[in-house]
């Protein structure tokens, strides 16, 4: 394993309890935390945890209001996020996080070599060899937990000599400035939202509109949309722009950009003091793509397979915020939340069972179910299975039917779907074509699947009699 | 990216779907959809499955399966899944991936609403369809 990040972290402590008998994890770093040693730059993450809930700190009921937590095994490890917090926001703070995730290292007991840099990758028969700044290292599988951090930058003629978001500065340098910012995504509302006290006048620019009708779908509701609702309503001193930018030039006061609408067509010709590119990231692969893994969107991610293998390099896996390069069954353009650590939390615990059970023999526990425990398991799960609700559409509770009932987990649903197998239940929480959330439950019987879309609920209670009598009737077929 | 690497709005640019838009829409094309790459033997949409998308193959080559027979092959710049959003019913085809194959992917919703907002493309999309009706020597009821 390569990584100290919150993936790297959550797959070696779920690696270390499998029974693999050999795991070595590296990082180039001299102590854990990964991306959230230094990012965000405005100190504050995106994503919540409410320290006080309707559940205790460390059932599993409680993962759906702690979205920053690492999944621990013991009490000890589980739901260490809140204890840091000093409770001003829902949102943790960055050095919060980072106290966090150095605790789970810590009482985890997650050993990581730290200050050994991976530097080059070959495969010597079935063995991949990982060259580091200690020396060599031989293995079976390879698990890369390298986050996506790495500045990425399109090919516009002036633009790669600008500064990324990695060399934004602290705020002050900001003040009384015309800033640019290009790309709007999270990164560019952070940067605009932590200017806006400072900057005399800021411009976000990218070729695609900011899509914020679909709540669901947009993660920059939770805290950036100040600077697009305050352009939307025309107020002054903030513009967002879509537009194509073709070139950009150094003058002597700062910047020329030169661009070209999208949505509304027509040439601007913008000046700026400052210009911050919040053009995205990418992973820091090195040399893995000429070992043959193949990539998607222009490089930045690693393509890979619903069990986060390299879709052409056998053996290499990803765990973390790449895992966003295995997008799953994407029904109606859902996306998975593989990009963040609530969702990629549960990505390495899939993983690390799906590595001990194909690559070292280890079978994993499959606990069977009383056959009339099946309908009222599967309803409990989709009210409140964190993993499902959190990996909409992607991670699913699998229950097998063939001779005894047996619980098979959670697993990936695309794989459910496409790998064939004996007669089965997956249960799945899902946004239908309006974004409506619903229970979603595919059964696999005699090799072909059938999806049931259960019935939306106002409070979400989908273990109700109506969702218990509707899936006890698409179960009747395989419980008898 | 690396410098000089082909980016994926001068793949689209040399794709008959796109060949009518200038510069910044492809750019804007590249920017709102997806890319996805699957491995050989990897379903890309499933027969009788709701909610899949609308897939322009950018490299790669795919089969198109109906009830475990395969029907048809598809190469670069060969689409799928349209019919299945346009006529808002399942798809009634698997479509498997045959080598490595890379897809730019709308999302299902977003079809309708960007074919409206690009016409141009609508009429490549309709020219496509009716040269596969055609070819198809059948007449629809």
């Amino acid at each position: 394993m390569v990584g100290s990040g919150p993936g790297g972290l959550q797959t070696a402590y779920s690696l270390a309890r499998t029974g693999i008998e050999r795991v070595a994890v590296l990082s180039r770093d001299d102590a854990p935390g990964g991306m959230f040693r230094r990012f965000p730059v405005y100190q504050r993450l995106i994503s919540w945890t409410r320290p006080e809930a309707p559940f205790a700190h460390g059932t599993r009921e409680y993962e759906s209001y702690d979205h920053n937590s690492l999944l621990g095994e013991e009490p000890e490890h589980q739901a260490l996020m809140p204890g840091f917090m000093d409770r001003t926001m829902d949102l943790p703070t960055r050095p919060e996080m980072e106290s966090a995730l150095a605790a789970f290292a810590e009482r985890g007991a997650v050993r990581v070599r730290y200050g050994c840099a991976w530097q080059a990758t070959r495969r010597e028969g079935d063995r991949l060899v990982l060259t580091t700044s200690d020396g060599d290292y031989g293995c079976r599988v390879a698990v890369f937990a390298l986050g996506v951090t790495e500045p990425w930058c399109p090919s516009i003629p002036g633009l790669g000599d600008a500064p990324h978001y990695v060399d934004t500065r602290s705020p002050e340098r900001y003040a009384g400035k015309r800033v640019l910012i290009v790309g709007k995504r999270n990164s560019g509302f952070e940067i605009a939202h932590g200017l806006l006290p400072w900057a005399r006048e800021i411009t976000l620019v990218s070729p695609r509109p900011v899509e914020t009708a679909v709540l669901a779908f947009s993660p920059l509701r939770v805290r950036y949309l100040q600077p697009y609702e305050e352009h939307a309503r025309g107020g002054a001193g903030t513009f967002v722009l879509d537009a194509a930018l073709e070139r950009v030039e150094r003058t002597s006061g700062g910047y020329r950009v030169l661009a070209s609408g999208t949505s509304r067509p027509g040439s601007l010709d913008l000046e700026a003091e400052e210009l911050v590119l919040a053009t995205g990231f990418r992973t820091p692969l090195r040399d893995l793509p000429q070992l043959g893994v193949a990539t998607v969107d222009e490089g930045r991610l690693p393509a890979q397979t619903p069990y986060w293998e390299s879709v052409s390099a056998p053996g290499i896996y990803f765990a973390g915020n790449a895992t966003q390069g295995s997008p799953g069954l994407r029904k109606y353009g859902a996306p998975s939340s593989s990009s963040s650590v609530n969702g990629f939390r549960y990505n390495a615990r899939v993983l690390a069972r799906r590595i001990a059970e194909r690559h070292f023999g280890i079978r994993p526990k499959r606990p069977p179910l009383p056959r009339d425990r099946v309908v009222p398991h599967l309803l409990a799960e989709l009210a409140r299975a964190p993993e499902l609700w959190i990996q909409k559409g992607y991670l699913a509770r699998v229950v097998t039917l063939d001779g005894d009932a047996r619980d098979d987990g959670v697993l990936p649903l695309e794989d459910f779907v496409d790998s064939g197998g004996p007669d089965a239940v997956a249960a799945a929480i899902e946004l239908d074509a309006h974004a409506t959330i619903v229970p979603v439950v595919y059964v696999r019987r005699g090799g072909r699947i059938d999806e049931h879309v259960l019935p939306p609920h106002p409070l979400y209670a989908f273990d109700s009699e109506e969702h218990r009598r509707e899936l006890a009737t698409r179960l009747r077929p395989l419980l008898g | 990216m690396e410098a000089g690497a082909t980016t994926l709005a001068d793949t689209l640019a040399r794709l008959t779907l796109f060949a009518d838009l200038g510069r910044p829409q492809l750019e804007s094309v590249a920017h709102a959809f997806d890319e996805e790459v699957f491995a050989e033997g990897q379903r890309v949409i499933r027969q009788g499955l709701d909610g899949s998308g609308f897939y322009l193959i950018l490299e790669g080559e795919a089969c198109v399966v109906i009830d475990g027979a395969e029907r048809g092959r598809l190469a670069r710049g060969d689409f799928f899944g349209e019919i299945s959003l346009l006529v808002h019913e399942p798809p009634s085809a698997d479509v498997v991936a045959t080598s490595l194959l890379r897809c730019l992917v709308v999302a299902g919703p977003e079809l309708e609403p960007f074919l409206l907002d690009h016409p141009t493309v609508m009429l490549r999309m309709l020219q496509a369809e009716a040269q596969r009706l055609r070819s198809a020597h059948v007449w629809p009821e």
